[in-house]
């Protein structure tokens, strides 16, 4: 980009795209930075360039989902018409159903009657719906299942809009530490726990635990819980397993991770730390791609210069001491002080725009002077928001730097 | 005390929600300042234990009790009140709960060590909520000698996504514990969050995705079941000068911004020439194109907060403050809150 400091080398994500080893991309990053939005330009230029592909995304915003021809959450990939996709490239996408997709592990692992029993358990409903961690773990579990069907020779997905980027990867083992934690043992195995080093870890008396934990639940509540783990005990194992080979896939060749992030503070930070756990868990990075980077056709115009020519055009002691002045009180008062009043605006909004792209440019060296071997792709901000497969196009564009 | 009319006359619980990124914390702040410019005291309660109010005040980060942070500014004739802070946070809600009500503090230290929140709050979601809402409508309700402690209590709530599961805490808890002291505890907590006393502010910016989710919480909330839940105002935060005149931004979104003025302007100010490789643009054109994107912006904005009035709420502007926020930038953001109504 400019000098003084070493670029970023360049993300090239039509090759990426191009890749027929290139089997899975995860896009990650944290809230609001256009995870979903990347995610869904990126299937569709892989489609319109030749490949069969699938978009599974968490939670689009409406119209998002809508520009891609989906209407409800129905867990089921919907194929999106390409018009221009290049040698029967195809395009297909669906929405994450948490819920559902737990459903299925279960009337898959356990025989009809017990498989019953424990979607009717209230304790079931409420991890099924509401645990942290469920609605990635179901994520990944989806992403295993579309793999394993060998429909699609690109799967394409975004990550959940966690509290922490990172939850995703850590989702599969806190979940099934949770369902093999002591706690839970310690509530439904009174009898298995007894003179076992259950109790020298806990230190306190079980009864006194449970009747703790009835008093302030109710005894119904323990109950369900007891209810639950007894059904659910033969499906631990598979679960970890389940857990375990997702995660490996994720490692695999043939995957690719792209941290999504806006120049930013906030987003960059994320960004880092995501950097940098995803080498720590040998998860194999590709790139980062830098969404909404503002860019002006007039750069070699400074802001020190069209400051000082914006105020030039106004009297001496003028509304230029205070930008805001002039269109927080009205709008008006630039004609009655100005001849010039078009151009003054111009060149105030223009010095804006370059202090705003100086410091979209210190954040992005800034993240590159930690991470100097992470490729990094652009996308020109919009200046409006993605409805359909052409706003799409458009953003697939500017990422493969076209 | 002058009487002032404001919006929220008889609201002392203001729950603030937003989408994330909106500036929601920041809200919650300058609201409380504003609520405390009357005089008064003020809790600003934190829910989500990142410390953005410590931040936000610049102060240490905040213990579980209650702490002055600011003083708000006050009149000429009314000398400001104070601003208190508070971050809840659920394992010490527990424990106070556990000794207020069963006298069982030692043991409940013991199970929070044990992880029995995280496990409390997997097996019934709603009892952190529940912990937290509780928190808050103990110190809306808090009286000593005959009068409330706080005249106002300001929650910078989870974001818009989860309010109305936040706030619809019996019902949510109600699906594990049908009966029972928890189902009895939220059941008192629900009728404070139903009462007129407390209203639910909506913090946006005029963009696609923040303005969706705010005209979407605001039709859950008002479709909660059994109703009550008052809905107060829309905040738009971060709103910047249009910078020009409505004919200016209705010619420069059509691509016919008057490059003549243009030209001649920046002629005058001693801007002339191209730019570019080999003199390939000019500099009127570029900022023209520029003129344009802003104007385009503008219209959008214009379009969503059209569609944010249609939500029948009052709407309050905050002007972006550039150059970071700081306490400054604060106090001009509890300013502009007042001026509208707000408090």
């Amino acid at each position: 980009m400019s000098g003084g400091t070493k670029a970023a080398p360049r993300l090239d994500t039509d090759r990426l795209l191009d890749d027929q080893r290139t089997r899975i991309i995860v896009c990650c990053g944290s809230g609001g930075v256009g995870k979903t939005t990347t995610a869904a330009a990126l299937g569709l230029r892989a489609a319109e360039r030749g490949r069969h592909v699938v978009v599974l995304t968490v939670d689009p915003a409406r119209r998002l989902a809508q520009s891609m021809g989906l209407s409800s959450l129905d867990n089921t990939p919907r194929p999106v018409p390409v018009p221009d996709a290049a040698e029967g490239g195809t395009l297909h996408a669906m929405m994450l159903d948490m819920k559902r997709t737990f459903d299925e592990i279960v009337e898959g692992h356990a025989d009809p009657d017990r498989a019953g029993q424990i979607l009717a358990n209230p304790f079931y409903q409420s991890l099924s719906s509401s645990f942290a961690g469920t609605q990635e773990y179901m994520a990944m579990e989806k992403l295993g299942q579309l793999r394993r069907t060998e429909q699609w020779d690109l799967i394409v997905v975004d990550t959940p809009p966690s509290r922490s980027a990172l939850d995703f990867l850590d989702a599969p083992q806190r979940l099934s530490r949770f369902l093999d934690g002591r706690l839970i043992k310690l509530l439904t195995a009174p009898t298995r726990a007894g003179g076992r080093a259950y109790m020298k870890v806990v230190n306190v008396s079980f009864g006194v635990f449970t009747g703790i934990v009835t008093k302030v639940l109710g005894a119904q509540v323990l109950r369900d819980v007891q209810t639950f783990v007894a059904a659910f005990d033969t499906m631990f194992g598979g679960f970890r397993e389940r857990a375990e080979d997702t995660y490996r896939l994720l490692q695999a060749p043939g995957t690719a991770f792209l941290v999504v992030a806006t120049p930013e503070p906030d987003a960059l930070r994320e960004a880092s730390y995501f950097v940098e756990r995803l080498s720590e868990d040998r998860m194999p990075l590709a790139g980062l791609i830098l969404n909404r980077v503002h860019r002006s056709p007039a750069a070699r115009l400074s802001v020190a210069r069209s400051t000082a020519a914006a105020e030039a055009l106004l009297p001496v002691g003028g509304p230029a001491d205070n930008a805001h002045s002039a269109a927080v009180n009205g709008g008006a008062p630039l004609a009655d002080v100005t001849r010039y009043p078009l151009a003054v605006a111009a060149l105030r909004l223009h010095a804006e725009r370059m202090q705003l792209i100086a410091k979209e440019r210190r954040l992005s060296q800034r993240f590159t002077a930690a991470h100097p071997a992470v490729p990094v792709a652009r996308v020109i901000a919009q200046p409006e928001d993605v409805h359909d497969l052409a706003g799409l196009r458009v953003i697939g564009e500017s990422l493969s730097g076209n | 005390m002058p009487v002032r009319d404001t919006d929220w006359e008889g609201v002392r619980l203001h729950v603030v929600t937003g989408k994330g990124g909106t500036g929601k914390t920041t809200v919650a702040g300058a609201l409380a300042l504003a609520l405390a410019s009357a005089g008064g005291r003020v809790l600003l309660m934190e829910m989500e234990g990142r410390q953005g109010i410590a931040q936000l005040f610049d102060c240490p980060p905040l213990p579980y009790g209650e702490r002055k942070v600011a003083v708000a500014p006050g009149t000429a004739t009314v000398p400001g009140g104070d601003v208190y802070a508070l971050a809840a946070d659920p394992e010490a809600a527990l424990i106070e709960y556990l000794e207020m009500f069963y006298n069982l503090r030692h043991a409940g230290r013991t199970l929070t060590r044990l992880g029995l929140v995280d496990f409390a709050t997997t097996i019934a979601p709603g009892l952190r909520d529940v912990l937290l809402t509780g928190k808050a409508a103990e110190a809306t309700r808090r009286r000593a000698r005959g009068r409330h402690i706080y005249d106002a209590v300001v929650m910078d709530a989870p974001p818009t996504g989860r309010i109305s599961r936040f706030l619809n805490v019996a019902t949510e808890v109600s699906g594990l514990a049908r009966v029972g002291p928890i189902r009895a505890h939220a059941d008192t907590v629900q009728r404070v969050i139903r009462s007129p006393e407390t209203a639910v502010h909506f913090v946006t910016v005029l963009e696609e995705m923040p303005v969706q989710e705010t005209l979407d919480g605001i039709a859950e909330l008002r479709g909660l079941s059994n109703g009550g839940l008052q809905l107060g105002a829309i905040m738009i935060n971060m709103v910047r000068p249009t910078g020009l005149t409505d004919d200016q931004l209705l010619a420069a979104a059509t691509g016919n911004v008057d490059l003549h003025e243009l030209v001649m302007g920046l002629k005058t100010a001693g801007i002339e020439g191209t730019l570019g490789p080999g003199g390939s643009t000019d500099v009127a054109d570029a900022l023209a194109v520029e003129l344009g994107e802003h104007a385009t912006g503008v219209l959008n904005q214009r379009e969503h907060r059209r569609a944010l009035a249609g939500a029948g709420q009052p709407c309050y502007d905050l002007p972006l403050v550039t150059d970071g926020m700081d306490l400054a930038g604060l106090y001009r953001l509890a300013a502009a809150l007042q001026e509208q109504g707000a408090a």
